[in-house]
């Protein structure tokens, strides 16, 4: 049996979510195959390390239904089917379970073996173990857990799949991107976050100021998003989006179980909270008890080199 | 027409879990709740029927009969009708509740159709988000999940919904599966009376086993245990004590990049 990954395409070049996946589908120690778009984008897949071949689908795949289509088409090559925990395979994949009869979770975390998979329960409060029997298992993966595999060293063939028939009862109308301050969020190494002890919007876009001048990527809690401050693209949590960065700076962030779900995995936490019993603390490798807009204030005259 | 909400009978959200001495999570005396996701959806519903989009509100659950209680507070908010479909012994998956929605729906004989199903985008449980999907695959129908806006035009639905890096609007011809984000409908609080009035609303129970579905998951749960705790961390002064502690080049070896 082989795997399959759904293929990612950002800014040109395979997207890191997708390398990402490929390791973890790599894990089960069965032959990976990549799902492509474009043929730019089959070129590039086909030299990813380790895969086996590479499909390039046919015609434009314009909504989440459509590609669900496709995947029922090809499903009973694979016993895996597999994406980035993001937008389309969270709702092309549990479509494409559903028209084939199979089985579908979510934001897999570990690889155990070919049909042992770890993955979250309660917004991570506990890990499941789960096996699967589903002739193929449609699932997410959480790309933050795993390593991205090599962009280079592979030539892998590309077979052409026959066009797909579009679903057109779903239309694309508008879509908008977020103004973020900073880099990416899911794949930046430095994440600084807010949550509603910036109290204003102002004070959001200046800790987005600080992102910038830092290399980071601009996070939020909930509240913070809620309240209007920054956008909901810059959630980070059990409802928003999971980062696990090099180092994480949770400013005025009190660290509700949702949020800490979407960030706990980051490598270094800091926490900057005026309430020394912040839940923040709990998860921190570094706390600071006093005011953010201080800590704000230097972090940025060192970032900008005008530190006294 | 008609709007279904599916609804989920989850552990409170505020309420911490821990595993049981059975090795799975003991949810015994913890207090339950409606889905927070689910109850967006039915906030969602029911503006949509005051605003004369839909004539009639249904809220209906799979599980056993100790979830009527969400049932009753989803009509206490001013659902018109609610059904448990009692799963007895079973406990299906995402795709074994999408049956059970899809064959409800498909025994409908009412002239007056559901034209939407409204619910919310993942049960706070199991995290998994598969329902709606699956749902609208079983149909045939059009969907959008995680919605933070929703009209009805003409014979369309404009949904908006998060996406990776923004917000995506997509138009929905005909009836439509639509999953809500937190932020679609800020549910209104129940009050007493209707509390009182919801006892009298009707409550249909329906036998999973009458609507001839396959159930069995092919999922099993192996192990279930914590996630690794993190080492304590410390507290430092300030900034200057923060950047000494973590080197300062490591938290700004980003800064121009």
């Amino acid at each position: 049996m082989r795997s399959l990954v759904v293929g990612e395409w950002e800014d040109g070049a395979t997207a890191d979510a997708t390398l990402r996946v490929i390791s973890a589908a790599g894990g089960r120690g069965v032959p990976v195959d990549v799902l492509t778009f474009s043929p730019a984008m089959a070129n590039a897949a086909a030299c990813i390390e380790g895969i086996g071949r590479v499909l390039l689908a046919s015609g434009d795949i314009a909504n989440p239904e459509t590609l669900a289509n496709l995947l029922q088409h090809i499903a009973s090559d694979y016993s895996l089917i597999a994406t980035s925990h993001r937008t389309t395979g969270r709702a092309a994949l549990p479509r494409a379970a559903a028209l084939t009869g199979n089985a579908f979770l979510a934001d897999i975390t570990r690889v155990v073996t070919a049909q042992r998979f770890v993955r979250g329960l309660y917004a991570g409060s506990v890990v499941a173990t789960v096996e699967s029997t589903s002739a193929t298992l449609f699932a997410t993966f959480r790309t933050s857990s795993f390593a991205p595999a090599s962009a280079n060293g592979g030539a892998a063939p590309i077979v052409s799949l026959d066009p797909i028939a579009p679903f057109a009862a779903t239309v694309l109308i508008d879509r908008q991107a977020a103004s973020q301050g900073g880099h990416d969020l899911s794949s930046a190494r430095i994440v600084v976050a807010g949550g509603r002890g910036l109290a204003s919007k102002e004070n959001m876009d200046k800790l987005g100021t600080l992102a910038r001048n830092m290399g980071a990527a601009l996070g939020a809690s909930r509240a913070a998003v809620d309240a209007g401050y920054a956008p909901n693209a810059a959630q980070v949590g059990q409802t928003g989006k999971t980062v696990a960065p090099e180092i994480y700076l949770a400013f005025g962030i009190s660290g509700a179980i949702q949020h800490l779900a979407g960030m706990k995995d980051s490598r270094i936490i800091v926490a900057v909270n005026k309430d020394p019993d912040a839940p923040i603390f709990s998860v921190a490798d570094y706390g600071i008890v006093g005011d953010l807009f201080d800590v704000m204030g230097e972090l940025n005259a060192h970032a900008t080199g005008n530190a006294p | 027409m008609k709007i279904l909400v599916p609804v989920k009978r989850v552990v409170d959200a505020n309420v911490r879990v821990r595993i049981g001495s059975a090795g799975g999570v003991d949810t015994a005396g913890l207090k339950m709740s409606l889905n927070p996701f689910d109850e967006c959806a039915v906030e969602q519903a029911l503006r949509l029927r005051e605003a004369g989009v839909a004539s009639c509100v249904t809220v209906l659950t799979c599980g056993l009969p100790v979830c009527q209680d969400v049932l009753r507070t989803a009509l206490a908010m001013g659902a018109d009708n609610a059904v448990l479909i009692d799963t007895a012994g079973a406990s299906p998956d995402s795709l074994g509740i999408a049956r059970l929605l899809h064959a409800f729906i498909g025994a409908d004989t009412d002239t007056d159709a559901y034209g939407l199903v409204l619910c919310g985008k993942q049960a706070i449980d199991d995290d998994i988000g598969g329902v709606a999907a699956m749902l609208a695959a079983l149909l045939g129908w059009p969907q959008a999940l995680n919605a933070s806006a929703i009209e009805a035009t003409g014979s369309s639905w404009l949904v908006t919904c998060g996406d990776d890096a923004g917000t995506a609007t997509w138009r929905l011809d005909g009836p439509a599966v639509v999953s809500a984000d937190l932020r679609l409908a800020d549910p209104r609080r129940v009050t007493l009376p209707s509390i009182v009035k919801a006892k009298q609303k009707p409550l249909r129970t329906l036998d999973a086993a009458t609507f001839n579905v396959a159930l069995d998951t092919p999922i099993r749960t192996m192990e279930i245990a914590e996630p690794a705790v993190r080492q304590p961390g410390i507290k430092v002064a300030d900034t200057a004590a923060l950047l000494g502690a973590i080197g300062s080049a490591r938290l700004l070896q980003n800064v121009g990049a």
